[in-house]
């Protein structure tokens, strides 16, 4: 079993659900991710989520697009992030870690090499925003053989075919965003999300994610009644920004919104 | 298979193309791949573009013979594509209308684009105009300042330009956040993408409305000459007016092709739009294609003269004809563009946009070399009325 379905595993006999934090890799400077990576455990994250800095995130909103930004005034690379990551797993063997970004730094690297790299820095999943499973075989078989688990986004578009063939690709998790498209964008439609979801868990096993509209302890609540894990990106890059100049209050501001999460949703 | 049977069912030409898009792009896309292999067989919509082809864009468009400054190159005879007397001023329309129309059949009600030098914006308003249809033209801060006037000329027609500030603020930041806008509204609206790329259908549908120029071109240049010609010309950003031109010649192999990029200052300085002639492929914007990049794959500044060729990427199409042989790629420098700019205008009267003037400075290259009996036949994709104040401005003058 991965460590991400291990973790999965041991939520679901606790009865609770998963709390998983984004933050893009090098905001604002590299040095600030390992720590704050252990801040977000230390506040109840189960899985973390590290956005991979591209120059031009199309499938992103203003809040992640200035993150990367941030990170790329000092040229965050693919090397680093996976740096950041072995670095994280010296004194963290059990936090699963995914990586999200787009194909084309992944695509200089060499899919193998890539693959490769990753697994030896205690990458767990990998989510590719732009590489549909058509396009994908080649980079999914190379994370397969390395034991990665290849996470998928969903969309509220995505026919039930569609939903069949890209759950068959995943594993670990799949991850369900808005339409409203963008991440940081739209205001939750919880009953929606429950009809959606009720569609998705018919063709799969997978534990399903709910990434968008989640900024405070009661969204998350809300929304961890229905999910098996709740994804929160833009506002904990919001706080990032915010305190951009100081490394002590980002992790301060950040580890108290999680905490808060994280109370309320073991609390629903 | 045969060049002009690309691209594949999936979109790919050789390596490049296909679409690679996030899962919330999935479903607009494959209901535009559907409307687009539907109607382009559809007799009635056919017949209905070739009216507006005709009698709003004023095709077909003449060849012309540019007897003057053939004779000052004292080599080979260069004829002109003029797409620079279509309505809007460039080639730029013959795309917009098609997929306007597309928009209308398949129920959209809002129309949105990306823009560079303000002409595919200028374009796209237009026709949104002319249907009735919402328009929103999304334009790089960056862009909008040096092309003010078409920023003004896209308000005059009912659109509403959104000015984007994110990244580098040129065209490939417009294209991110035309991208985002679709993504959010895709139930009323229909994003027209300016030229051959994006992901598929894109890349294959901007280039059979805009071959209607190598259609024409093709058939033009036997009646005026007798005979095909020994060489097309085009300049290359994206690359929709070039595959426009080439498409119809590709089975032609007597015919040589040339794209022509924008070299900016050089390609030994890094700084130009060229990544057939110095980039490498990767991903961006939906397909495969030469990129401008780092060692890190972050898409890098490209830089160039002409706004219209700014951009780090290029047509899959075109990726994959360098990369056969079929054509050949070469750049242009900024410098070198603009005396094609002065010198075409001065011996002929034809104020040329500064993106066409790169094909012309390549002409100008070529002609010495050839025949005098030989033929190059250039398209002249747009007029530089837009360009005056870039003109003046690199000599000093404001107006």
């Amino acid at each position: 079993m991965s460590r991400i379905e291990n973790r999965f595993a041991a939520l679901r006999a606790q009865g609770r659900t998963a709390l998983i934090p984004f933050i893009t890799a090098g905001d604002p400077r590299k040095e600030d991710t390992v720590p704050l990576m252990h801040t977000l455990v230390a506040r109840g994250a189960d899985i973390l989520e590290l956005g991979v800095p591209f120059s031009d995130p199309m499938a992103d909103g203003p809040v992640i697009q200035r993150a990367s930004e941030r990170a790329l005034v000092h040229h965050t690379s693919l090397h680093d992030v996976l740096e950041m990551v072995r670095a994280f797993r010296e004194t963290d063997a059990d936090t699963p870690v995914v990586l999200m970004g787009y194909l084309n730094p992944i695509e200089v690297m060499g899919y193998e090499d890539f693959a490769e790299a990753a697994a030896e820095a205690g990458v767990d999943g990998v989510l590719t925003v732009d590489i549909p499973p058509e396009e994908g075989a080649e980079l999914l078989a190379a994370l397969r053989a390395r034991h990665i688990d290849p996470i998928y986004l969903l969309a509220p578009t995505s026919t039930p075919e569609r939903i069949r063939s890209l759950t068959a690709s995943a594993s670990g998790f799949v991850y369900y965003v808005s339409l409203k498209g963008v991440t940081g964008a739209g205001n939750l439609d919880l009953e929606a999300v429950r009809a959606k979801l009720g569609e998705i868990r018919a063709v799969t096993e997978l534990p399903v994610g709910v990434g968008f509209g989640i900024k405070d302890a009661a969204t998350a609540r809300a929304m961890g009644e229905i999910a098996d894990a709740v994804v929160v990106g833009s506002a904990i890059v919001s706080l990032v920004e915010r305190h951009a100049s100081d490394p002590e209050a980002i992790r301060e501001a950040v580890g108290c919104l999680v905490g808060e999460m994280r109370q309320a949703m073991d609390a629903g | 298979m045969k060049l002009t049977e690309l691209p594949d069912a999936r979109g790919h030409f050789g390596p490049y193309g296909g679409v690679f898009v996030a899962e919330t792009l999935m479903a607009p896309i494959e209901e535009l791949r559907l409307a687009y292999e539907k109607y382009m067989q559809d007799p009635d919509f056919l017949a209905e573009l070739d009216a507006d082809l005709q009698h709003y864009v004023g095709r077909p468009s003449p060849i012309y013979h540019a007897e003057r400054l053939s004779r000052e190159l004292g080599g080979a005879q260069v004829y002109l594509k003029r797409e620079d007397l279509n309505h809007t001023g460039a080639h730029k329309v013959n795309n917009t209308i098609g997929q306007a129309l597309l928009a209308r059949r398949m129920g959209k009600t809002r129309i949105i684009a990306e823009t560079g030098a303000g002409q595919h914006g200028v374009a796209t308003a237009t026709v949104a105009a002319r249907l009735g249809l919402e328009c929103v033209v999304y334009m790089g801060e960056v862009d909008a300042a040096r092309q003010e006037a078409n920023v003004y000329r896209m308000r005059l027609l009912g659109a509403e330009v959104r000015t984007v500030s994110s990244g580098s603020r040129t065209l490939k930041d417009a294209l991110n956040e035309a991208m985002r806008d679709w993504v959010a509204n895709v139930d009323d609206t229909f994003y027209i993408i300016g030229t051959v790329a994006g992901p598929h259908p894109y890349p294959a549908m901007v280039r059979d409305f805009q071959a209607v120029i190598g259609r024409e071109a093709r058939e033009q240049i036997q009646v005026m000459t007798g005979r095909l010609p020994d060489a097309l010309i085009a300049c290359v950003g994206g690359g929709s007016n070039a595959i426009g031109l080439f498409y119809p010649f590709l089975e032609d192999e007597q015919v040589a092709i040339y794209g022509v990029e924008a070299g900016g200052e050089g390609l030994e300085t890094g700084r130009h739009a060229a990544p057939l002639c110095a980039g490498r492929p990767g991903v961006l914007h939906g397909n495969r294609t030469y990129l401008m990049e780092d060692a890190d794959g972050q898409i890098i500044e490209t830089h160039s003269i002409s706004a219209g060729l700014d951009y780090p990427g290029v047509g899959p199409e075109h990726a994959w004809l360098k990369d056969c042989g079929r054509a050949q790629y070469v750049a242009v420098t900024d410098e070198e563009a603009l005396d094609a700019f002065h010198r075409l205008t001065r011996t002929e009267g034809i104020i040329p946009a500064l993106e066409s003037s790169h094909a012309i400075a390549q002409a100008i290259k070529l002609a010495p070399q050839m025949d005098r009996d030989a033929i190059l036949l250039v398209n002249l994709s747009g007029r530089g009325d837009k360009d005056m104040h870039t003109v003046a401005a690199r000599e000093g003058l404001k107006l």
